[in-house]
């Protein structure tokens, strides 16, 4: 299995100015470390809320396509959105799950993804395209076809527990606001 | 009382254009007059409708998130994680429940200390009536966008017309 790191890397390649909206913990300290863009939307805190966030640009912007970064402690704390988005179908909406099955940036505490399939969640509440994967050659296939189709859809992508040595984000909050406004703008 | 439109309509003009939020009985006439202006996006949390609020403000909107006020302890930590810590506004329409004590025991908690909790929050807040609704919703759009965090407007029962009489 392969780290998120390297996941999200061969993710970051595939996408160009895209808004991304990465969830809080290590996943945002890690996608800063490979590639810092100002279409990144970078999380430090309120935990659950990135799918509804880009689930607000989805909306507000429904001729951009809007890519998720979500981590499996995240998705089970704000799962109602999950059937929000599944709900109001947003064409635009990618939400990539970096499924771990621990709370990583806590010291490794499990969740309960090793038991509750996230992708059959997503699909139960109308996600209209969902794929799980394991190895780097079907994450970038399917992700490149989750690109091409109207969603909403999830690519939950199973990863190990390894996490990068990154530093902090080291950019303002308000900055990272106003940055992430004027870029898709 | 004020009409369930006319209120729509005050929130349109100040340039409110993202309408999301959780009902309440208090609300249901605004909430009915959104859904009809096809403006209301509903959310099944409190936390989620905020996010999503902010999620539109980045995209340029103008939100406002309705909500009764036991969803200001499920949003909590969003509006301080996320609106106050990242300069997002946001327009809160809050129902009173548990005002003056007179409501179920649920609301009573949250009525009695709801404006301390507020200010204890920082969140600049202020009370509708039908006498200064102008300069109310005056207040309610210059607060937003010279302070960057989330304002609420808190609306008691009977202020505006709800669904029935």
């Amino acid at each position: 299995m392969q780290s998120r790191a390297m996941a999200m890397a061969a993710l970051l390649e595939l996408l160009t100015d895209q808004p991304v909206i990465i969830c809080n913990g290590f996943p945002s300290r890690e996608a800063y470390k490979i590639a810092d863009r100002p279409t990144h939307f970078y999380m430090i805190g309120s935990m659950g809320s990135a799918s509804a966030i880009g689930l607000g640009v989805a909306l507000a912007k429904p001729k951009k396509q809007v890519v998720i970064f979500d981590g499996d402690g995240n998705v089970l704390m704000g799962m109602g959105t999950l059937a929000t988005v599944g709900a109001l179908k947003p064409k635009n909406f990618i939400h990539v799950v970096f499924d771990n099955e621990v709370y990583g940036s806590t010291g490794n505490q499990p969740t309960i993804s090793n038991v509750v399939p996230l992708e059959k969640v997503a699909k139960a509440a109308g996600y209209v395209n969902v794929e799980r994967v394991r190895e780097r050659e079907d994450l970038v296939y399917e992700f490149k076809d989750m690109l091409k189709k109207d969603g909403p859809s999830m690519l939950l992508v199973k990863v190990n527990e390894m996490v990068e040595d990154v530093g902090r984000v080291m950019l303002d909050p308000p900055d990272i606001t106003k940055r992430f406004m004027q870029a898709i703008a | 009382m004020i009409e369930s439109d006319v209120f729509v309509q005050a929130l349109q003009d100040i340039g409110v254009d993202f309408f999301t939020g959780v009902p309440d009985s208090i609300l249901g006439g605004i909430i009915a007059e959104l859904m009809e202006r096809r403006l209301y996006t509903p959310a099944v949390r409190e936390d989620e409708a905020v996010a999503m609020a902010a999620g539109a403000y980045m995209s340029g909107k103008v939100p406002a998130v309705l909500m009764q006020n036991s969803g200001l302890g499920t949003c909590l930590n969003t509006l301080i994680s996320l609106n106050m810590i990242y300069c997002q506004p946001c327009v809160l329409i809050v129902s009173w429940r548990g005002y003056h004590g007179k409501d179920a025991p649920e609301h009573l908690v949250m009525g009695d200390v709801m404006p301390r909790f507020l200010d204890t929050m920082k969140i600049p807040h202020r009370t509708l009536s039908e006498k200064t609704a102008i300069d109310d919703l005056k207040w309610l759009a210059e607060t937003f966008m010279k302070q960057r965090i989330p304002v609420a407007l808190l609306i008691t029962k009977g202020v505006v017309k709800g669904l029935h009489p």
